[in-house]
């Protein structure tokens, strides 16, 4: 009886699961060991246009890159390399 | 003798003969420390992200030297006291950031 109630409930539009991409973490995939706070491009892809941090959901990055990104942007801004808060797409 | 690199910004206000004479007071400060200088960098004038002092470019200088621990608070009293630098900051480089910094520092020279 069960299974035919599962069977039963008919959904108007099927249910889209989309194909969960696997997020990786590109620091240990490329094997980088060091962020330089210095160079303001390779910062950028991880901030999004306001210029505030992309949180780890986003980028897949593990927590402790995370924390170094995090550092090394900190870094920047105060060296004013990188705006606290822009609001043009960069 | 740990390596530590500092990045400072002077105001664009100097003629190019100030602020030459400006990053040797730095040099010679650390050089009297008895600290071992690697590598001067200067980025020449670059606009900065946001005003600082209501100037809106600087002229950036990287610094990079062995020196005791004691030789920092010395060097920052010095920062601290000249009004020309707007902004500063040393960084203590760990071991595979030293490596890093020498890798960066012949890509610079080669490029």
């Amino acid at each position: 009886m069960a299974t035919n109630n599962k069977s039963e409930i008919r959904y108007l539009t099927p249910p889209s699961v989309d194909v969960k991409k696997k997020k990786y973490c590109r620091f240990k995939k490329n094997g980088i060991k060091f962020i330089d706070y210095k160079d303001p491009e390779f910062l950028k892809k991880f901030l999004n246009e306001q210029g505030k941090i992309l949180p780890r959901r986003l980028t897949g990055t593990s927590l402790k890159f995370q924390h170094r990104i995090a550092q090394a942007v900190k870094r920047a801004r105060h060296l004013a390399l990188l705006p606290y808060v822009t609001d043009l797409i960069k | 003798m740990n390596n530590y690199e500092t990045v400072f910004i002077l105001t664009p206000v100097l003629s190019e003969q100030q602020m030459k004479e400006a990053v040797d007071k730095f040099k010679g400060i650390l050089v009297a420390e008895g600290s071992e200088i690697v590598n001067v960098e200067s980025w020449g004038l670059r606009t900065l992200a946001y005003p600082i002092q209501k100037k809106s470019t600087g002229f950036y200088s990287l610094i990079e030297f062995q020196a005791e621990p004691a030789v920092i608070a010395k060097l920052e009293i010095q920062f601290r006291r000249d009004e020309k630098v707007l902004r500063f900051l040393t960084f203590r480089q760990d071991k595979n950031f030293a490596a890093y910094a020498a890798k960066r520092r012949n890509k610079t020279k080669t490029t």
